[in-house]
């Protein structure tokens, strides 16, 4: 039982290290080969080690034997059929040129690279998410459509046509050239910060999976700033916020109704550790005159780290939201900056502007007036966490939303 | 969905305003402009500032410092927002913190470069 815990735990860490490092060996057009390759051996290793027992050091072991396994799989390919052969007289010198190098720095060159491939704009929404997933994070496929909402099969397509795009667009596994690697660091940064939101709002009740993906999320984070080219403020900044929110992750599952209120939180269970890591992120990302969304929510989030309920936290975060606001218009901005604007300025004003909003299909902005009119009109606050709970899906916010009305009476 | 320039004009004599009340200009302006964001009008999220000073060209070649317009007002900024009317934009431009110090706010339609 004990093999079996060190597998899982082992498959997890090494995975996507392994597929990334094999990728480079087949290009990522065959990257099914590599994925093959790393499960056989995984395969290979369960039945060794239950027939024997775990080796001293069982990631060189894996790695040994994953290396075996694709000098196998590459010399009978036909890429080295059809490519290799051709062009070289192969002999033993040649092959150690396609041999898996599993050193550390090798299989973190090769997950950044790995990374950049992935955020290519020719594949595009979710099947890159999916993507990034599978290959970036290790997620099996039934994770993926638990964290997704979705079923196996759907997801299984998504990536089946984000592998066939790696193949179609000739994707390498390379940095881009000058220039573009700035281009793509944005797409990267938002593929992470996507990645995060995914485990940090996801409406799965699954929170083991779901703190994961955001761990995940930050450990992609922190391999960009090992790297000088992509170690930027805006990479530093993104950091700090995924940190801080990160802090909170405890707390927020804390009680037994799933996500919590703000309010309710414990703040003992906020993670210390996280908060200040955060810090020294948020110092970083304050170099360089760029100002980007990354920063403002870092600095939203770090308020939110602190437990004051006064009128001048909230006027700094209401400002922030506004600064945000004028960057990057989203729906969820909106809704939380008329609530800053409710702590900070009172509900008359933010009522006049959350009903300019009109924001129908969002059960938070029914949440948020319906909190709003509480102060003046409990027929009409009622009615607005009624339209709330029409648009819920998540059984833990139905039961918050149910409270609020109850305590309206 | 068009899209309107906000042109807010407003006194000179702004700079002998007493800090405090300057600050609480300057939240009104940002609360103001972050209502306008909220509800997803600002347009290509264009907000310029101007700074006070600039020069002016004039034909033949001459050269001030200003002043801009022979008025009492000067542009301080401007942004861009989405309405669909005219109307709708003059709307969106009532409770501009600009009334406050006696200013005012044109509203132009941008027009489409064909």
């Amino acid at each position: 039982m004990q093999d079996i815990d060190i597998l899982h735990k082992l498959y997890k860490q090494e995975f996507t290290k392994m597929v990334a490092v094999i990728s480079k060996t087949f290009g990522l057009g065959h990257i099914e080969i590599a994925e093959d390759i790393v499960a056989e051996t995984f395969m290979t290793a369960t039945e060794n080690w239950r027939a024997k027992s775990v080796p001293e050091s069982p990631v060189a072991w894996l790695y040994a034997v994953a290396k075996q396994k694709t000098l196998y799989h590459f010399r009978r390919s036909k890429i080295f059929d059809e490519k290799v052969a051709p062009l070289v007289r192969y002999d033993a010198a040649k092959s150690e040129e396609y041999e898996p190098d599993f050193s550390s720095q090798s299989i973190k060159d090769n997950q950044l690279q790995m990374l950049f491939a992935v955020c290519d704009p020719a594949i595009a929404g979710e099947s890159q998410i999916g993507l990034a997933l599978r290959i970036l994070c290790g997620f099996g496929i039934d994770e993926i459509a638990e964290a997704f909402f979705t079923n196996k099969e759907t997801v299984n397509k998504r990536l089946f046509r984000a592998k066939e795009k790696l193949r179609e667009s000739n994707i390498k596994m390379e940095m881009p050239a000058g220039s573009e690697v700035v281009k793509r660091l944005d797409i990267v940064l938002h593929v992470i910060y996507l990645l995060f939101n995914e485990g940090y709002y996801s409406t799965t009740q699954n929170r083991v999976l779901r703190k994961e993906l955001c761990l995940e999320a930050l450990r992609l984070g922190l391999l960009l700033t090992e790297f000088e080219i992509t170690n930027v403020p805006k990479t530093n900044a993104l950091i700090a916020l995924m940190c801080f929110h990160a802090s909170r992750f405890d707390a927020r599952e804390a009680g037994e109704n799933g996500v919590l209120l703000y309010e309710e939180q414990d703040a003992d269970l906020w993670d210390k550790e996280l908060i200040a890591q955060g810090l020294r992120f948020l110092t970083l990302s304050a170099e360089g005159s760029e100002m980007t969304s990354y920063h403002i929510e870092a600095r939203i989030a770090l308020w939110h780290c602190t437990k004051e309920d006064s009128v001048r936290k909230w006027e700094e975060i209401l400002q922030l939201y506004n600064q945000l606001l004028m960057i990057n218009y989203s729906p969820a901005v909106a809704i939380n900056r008329t609530y800053a604007l409710y702590k900070a300025n009172g509900w008359k004003e933010a009522l006049v502007e959350a009903e300019k909003l009109k924001l129908e299909n969002s059960h938070f902005y029914y949440v948020l007036l319906g909190e709003l009119y509480s102060n003046s009109d409990i027929g009409k606050a009622e009615q607005n966490y009624r339209q709330a709970l029409a648009l819920v899906r998540n059984e833990a916010e139905r039961r918050i939303i149910s409270n609020k009305i109850g305590a309206l009476h | 969905m068009n899209e309107f320039a906000l042109l807010f004009r407003q006194s000179n004599q702004l700079a002998n305003m007493p800090e405090e009340e300057m600050k609480a200009l300057i939240k009104k302006w940002q609360d103001w402009m972050g209502s306008i964001a909220a509800q997803g009008k600002l347009a290509n999220n264009l907000v310029i500032r101007l700074v006070p000073d600039g020069k002016v060209l004039k034909s033949g070649g001459v050269i001030t410092d200003g002043p801009f317009v022979e008025i009492r007002e000067r542009l301080g900024g401007l942004i861009v927002i989405k309405a669909d009317t005219i109307d709708e934009a003059t709307t969106l431009a009532h409770g501009c913190p600009v009334f406050e110090v006696g200013g005012s706010v044109e509203v132009r339609a941008i027009m489409n470069m064909p």
